[in-house]
């Protein structure tokens, strides 16, 4: 089962969620950092990172002495990052998305890839025994989907029951990366008018991806009501409500996870996790 | 001799664009004869690569220089391949292409060496 915690804003609690419900789960679950322009999970989690490999994308080399500069790159190119001017054939490797479509194209077979690495995947276990990897996309690397998608494909040490994906915040390009093939979105959102707009965003995502969805709402009490009548009115389930307490954040602000601080949140966790497991077996033997 | 000038409407006397990748369009003008054509530039709503996308629509106007008021390092790059000279037409002052076209005629306007700004994806 794979669930996703996504939000839209930033700062609501996503990462605060998912390493509370990825500890609950314990060794049956892989949590993945899928926030590559800047995972913090692991400042909860502690892992022992002892796995590395390097990421990125497949950059077309032209072989000059085999190109007639007839074009067909630059036609195929959705993204203008291969141009043929006069009897040069320029690659602009900042705009390249890495689809292979110039390579495979190609009618004189001019075209290579090779490896333009943009990121690496980190990897290890917690002291809980939980399995745990985030992407790290390199600073001035502008595509993070890359290496999302690399993160997501990396071979789990054994085969996890539950997978935990920490998306990154936005409704974007790496939000939409990390939401597919998810079971289940849960989206994290807090009680305010900007906290509602972006929840609208994600929901809109996760409908289109066809991935059931569910809601925390984070610093409960602050804020207006506005989040409570839009999940109403849309049949979104409320799944759990985590009230604003000072104490989770002080605890935050040390690097520790919210269990950690407040013990007294795991029965809530495990009844969160169950209750997606429920809402993602109801969806399969629909 | 066959120029491009960028510009922001559909004929010589419509308002120079001071942008490449993002003008309005561009205007083919035959320096010789007067004669031009107007060419929407297709990198306008482009996502990223404009600078390469507009040099290409260039190229295949087949023109032999261009006038703009900036070029990136991409649209650079991608001009200096089809051997295209980059002039520079400076300033803010509101002019038409037409203003424009007598500056270059004039020989008042320097050649780009180089990228003039940063690339903006």
């Amino acid at each position: 089962m794979r669930i996703v915690v996504a939000s839209g804003k930033g700062g609501t609690g996503k990462t605060t969620v998912a390493t509370s419900l990825a500890l609950v789960g314990g060794e049956s679950v892989r949590c993945l950092d899928c926030d590559v322009e800047a995972p913090n999970a692991a400042l909860f989690l502690h892992p022992v990172l002892d796995r590395r490999q390097e990421v990125g994308i497949p950059l077309p080399r032209v072989d000059t002495a085999r190109c007639t500069h007839c074009g067909k790159c630059a036609e195929v190119c959705q993204y203008h990052a291969i141009a043929v001017l006069g009897q040069t054939t320029l690659v602009f490797p900042e705009l390249c998305h890495g689809c292979g479509s110039c390579t495979r194209l190609c009618p004189e077979g001019a075209i290579s890839e090779h490896l333009h690495v943009t990121g690496v995947l980190e990897g290890g276990l917690t002291a809980d025994g939980l399995e745990f990897a985030r992407g790290l996309l390199q600073v001035g690397e502008p595509m993070a989907v890359p290496i999302i998608r690399e993160l997501k494909r990396w071979p789990p040490r054994r085969r996890p029951a539950i997978e935990i994906w920490d998306a990154p915040p936005g409704a974007s390009c790496p939000v939409v990366e990390t939401l597919r093939g998810a079971d289940f979105a849960l989206l994290v959102t807090e009680p305010t008018p900007f906290g509602l707009h972006d929840l609208k965003q994600v929901v809109g995502i996760a409908r289109e991806l066809k991935i059931p969805a569910g809601v925390v709402v984070n610093r409960d009490g602050i804020g207006d009501q506005a989040v409570d009548a839009y999940c109403a009115d849309q049949g979104l389930p409320i799944l759990l409500r985590i009230p604003m307490e000072r104490r989770i954040a002080e605890g935050l602000a040390r690097g520790r996870s919210l269990l950690e601080t407040a013990p007294d949140y795991r029965p809530a966790f495990q009844d969160l996790l169950a209750a997606i497991q429920d809402r993602v077996n109801a969806e399969y033997a629909r | 001799m066959k120029l491009v000038i960028s510009i922001a409407g559909d004929s010589l006397q419509s308002p120079f664009d001071a942008r490449f990748g993002r003008a309005a369009a561009f205007c083919l003008v035959d320096s010789d004869t007067g004669s031009w054509t107007a060419h929407a530039n297709p990198a306008l709503e482009a996502a990223g690569g404009a600078g390469v996308q507009a040099a290409q629509c260039v190229a295949g106007l087949g023109a032999q220089a261009v006038v703009s008021g900036a070029y990136g390092p991409k649209a650079y790059a991608s001009l200096s391949a089809a051997g295209i000279a980059m002039h520079l037409a400076p300033g803010n002052a509101p002019r038409t292409g037409a203003d424009v076209l007598a500056q270059f005629k004039a020989g008042e306007l320097s050649q780009a060496q180089a990228a003039t700004q940063d690339g903006r994806h």
